[in-house]
């Protein structure tokens, strides 16, 4: 038996499905965007949160900067509270930023976008956004679309924070 | 009788008050072996009589329900895991089929046992290899795949391999049945010189009367569970014992039925349970 | 009546001595990999056989399985003007479920098939009782390295399924069907996690391989010893595995992405 040209063909076939993974993680899923563990948290209370959901990319001016971590629902105040984790990277956010939820595209998923204010203090681990939006419903999206239907193709940009 | 030759050399194998079933088929009902270190011994017996099972339950592959087994002193079912194997590794087995691993060759067949159970160099073990297949005759086919050899040629090859740890017996499974005169003839001689060169013990399980008869010390003939006869080969040829007369003559009927037990022709013909 | 209910409690029975033996067969499997370690070539040796030997089907299954959902996919997502969301259709399906699971009736098919009756060859022509006799422990020396290179290969199959797929589903939806590259990846990337979805997929094929590579030896091992009992082993375990991975995968998807 050859070992030798068995050990070769062995380590070729890891090597590929170990390239395949590497291919996954890299160009098929978010693994490249995540940098560092986890970031600080900071909450967000709004009157209606639509389809939004835990792992809903939070972005600022586009760039994606964190991610919704959990969603709770205060009885005593009626309102959606949203746990917010934003990489450590990004620390330089105003505490007075508004923080409003976005459609991408017609159908597509819902997420949070930081528009920033001007205070000089920045949020951190705990603190709270004062200032959202709530999502828009269904019936406002379609009178948006009626309106933008002449430019189809804008629809298909990404249109976080454009 | 055969007290003699059992007394005056130890016996390697000791088989006591053995009993066996199979489901609820009952093999063995109290069987009692002595073989004798440095003979040959036969075990016959009509096909069916539970001689392979024999084999496996000294090699320790099935648990008796009754009784015990001893080989060189050991209690073959009460030893530990590694102790079975250390033993095993002092027993060498010829299977009927051979049982070589189909997907090596002869060379690597034979040498198998040395490269799982020493650390001896390549070179050594081919030098041992050669040895052991040129005792049985074929040297030149080591390059041989066990699907290109006849049966008589892979008993050979797997007699080999069961020599190669050179264990203190070999037990053969029925190592002449389905061979024309001539392989018979040189596995019946080989097992005859390898036990005289080797100083090995040997026990065939067999119902080739004829060949076996002219290469053993010793002749055990199972019947109906139990030893009904044991003695020299000439001690059973003139044996008066209607079962061993039977056997050892060929005759179709006695009292080894030729019919397997069933309910009387008519009754059978008649029922219309049969029809279903 | 009452025989057919005691027929029904013998089987029942009969299922549940089955289901012993093969526990116990697993069992002495998995202690099996104290000695492989020692010996690595025999486990090199099988991943040869059974992974190596499998990419092929794999590579070419998945390469039109991704073809046929970005085909599949641009037809319902054009209808809704979401075209740009093809990259997330066929990586989703394809990492989340059609590797691991299309991966895993495939190795059942072609190495599993080939384990069970190489086993229960084996043991038909008493190799091994032989080995036994040879004071060589089978079930150390030729289950154990087949189990776990099953068990290894076949996350590295369904990582190759999938990331074959992708390119196939990739050629067809932007080199085919003309749906913007940057769209194609940038969807993908942003949908796709690498917990949530690689990393699942993962779990999902590790388990797969787990089983079926167990189940292959099992009855390769259980098989009556005989040609028709051998076919028979072969064939179920074609049956067992592809149950037993669907009903898994059903349990596997709801407990992971289940809310």
């Amino acid at each position: 038996m050859n070992t030798r040209g068995l050990e070769i063909t062995v380590g070729a076939f890891m090597a590929a499905g170990l390239v395949a993974l590497f291919f996954l993680a890299m160009q098929v899923s978010n693994l490249a965007s995540i940098t560092g563990g986890e970031g600080y948290q900071v909450t967000a209370r709004f009157d209606n949160i639509g389809g939004l959901k835990v792992r809903s990319p939070v972005s600022m001016a586009g760039v994606r900067i964190g991610r919704v971590v959990d969603i709770s629902y205060d009885q005593s105040s009626f309102e959606a509270v949203v746990l917010l984790s934003i990489d450590p990277a990004y620390s330089q956010i105003p505490d007075d930023s508004i923080a409003k939820i976005y459609t991408s595209g017609l159908l597509g998923e819902q997420y949070i976008g930081l528009d920033p204010g001007g205070s000089l203090e920045s949020l951190q681990q705990g603190s709270e956004v004062m200032m959202t939006q709530s999502a828009l419903v269904l019936e406002e999206i379609i009178g948006q679309f009626l309106f933008s239907k002449a430019e189809e193709n804008a629809i298909s940009e990404e249109p976080i924070g454009e | 009788m055969h007290k003699s030759i059992v007394n005056d050399q130890k016996s390697l194998i000791k088989i006591r008050d053995l009993h066996f079933s199979h489901g609820n088929r009952k093999i063995f009902n109290g069987v009692n072996i002595d073989i004798p270190k440095g003979k040959v011994t036969a075990i016959m017996g009509p096909s069916g009589t539970g001689k392979t099972t024999l084999l496996k339950l000294i090699g320790g592959q099935l648990r008796p329900t009754r009784g015990s087994v001893e080989v060189d002193g050991l209690n073959v079912h009460k030893l530990s895991r590694t102790g079975l194997y250390k033993l095993r590794m002092r027993m060498g087995m010829l299977f009927q089929s051979g049982a070589l691993l189909t997907d090596l060759t002869v060379y690597d067949n034979v040498a198998y046992p040395l490269r799982e159970h020493t650390n001896l160099p390549e070179s050594m073990i081919r030098r041992l290899v050669l040895m052991k297949l040129e005792a049985v005759g074929l040297r030149g086919a080591r390059e041989l795949m066990p699907s290109e050899l006849s049966g008589g040629m892979a008993r050979r090859v797997a007699l080999a391999r069961a020599i190669a740890l050179d264990p203190m017996m070999v037990m053969y499974d029925e190592p002449f049945t389905g061979q024309d005169p001539i392989s018979m003839g040189v596995l019946s001689q080989l097992v005859r010189r390898l036990n005289d060169a080797a100083r090995l013990t040997s026990m065939l399980v067999s119902h080739d009367v004829e060949e076996t008869a002219g290469i053993s010390d010793l002749i055990y003939v199972l019947s109906g569970g139990k030893v009904i006869e044991s003695g020299t080969p000439e001690e059973l040829g003139v044996s008066d014992s209607p079962a061993v007369r039977q056997f050892m003559g060929g005759l179709p009927d006695g009292p080894v039925g030729f019919h397997y037990s069933a309910p009387s022709l008519t009754e059978d013909l008649l029922s219309m349970r049969g029809a279903k | 009546m009452l025989d057919a209910l005691a027929r029904f409690g013998r089987m029942g029975l009969e299922a549940f001595e089955r289901l012993g033996r093969g526990h116990l067969l697993l069992l002495q499997i998995l202690a099996g990999i104290s000695s492989l370690l020692t010996r690595l070539g025999l486990l090199i040796a099988q991943i040869h056989s059974i992974g190596v030997r499998t990419t092929t089907i794999i590579v070419v299954s998945g390469l039109f399985v991704g073809m046929v959902l970005g085909l599949q996919g641009y037809y319902v997502l054009s209808q809704f003007a979401a075209e740009d969301s093809l990259g997330v259709m066929v990586a989703a399906s394809l990492v989340r479920e059609l590797g691991p699971v299309v991966t895993a009736l495939l190795f059942a098919g072609r190495a599993g098939s080939a384990l069970t009756a190489e086993i229960g060859l084996m043991k038909a022509t008493e190799q091994l009782s032989g080995l036994e006799m040879m004071a060589v422990d089978p079930i150390r020396r030729i289950l154990s390295p087949r189990f776990y290179a099953g068990f290894l290969s076949m996350p590295l199959l369904a990582a190759l399924f999938s990331a074959v797929g992708i390119i196939g589903g990739y050629f067809v939806s932007v080199g085919l069907l003309g749906v913007d590259e940057g769209a194609f990846w940038s969807q993908m990337q942003a949908k796709i996690d690498w917990n949530e979805d690689v990393i699942n997929g993962v779990i999902k094929s590790l388990v797969f391989g787990f089983v079926c590579s167990w189940i292959a030896l099992f009855q390769g091992y259980d098989a009556i010893p005989t040609s028709a009992g051998v076919s028979q082993a072969t064939t179920r375990t074609v049956v067992h595995s592809a149950l037993a991975v669907l009903v898994l995968d059903f349990v596997l998807t709801a407990l992971m992405f289940g809310e």
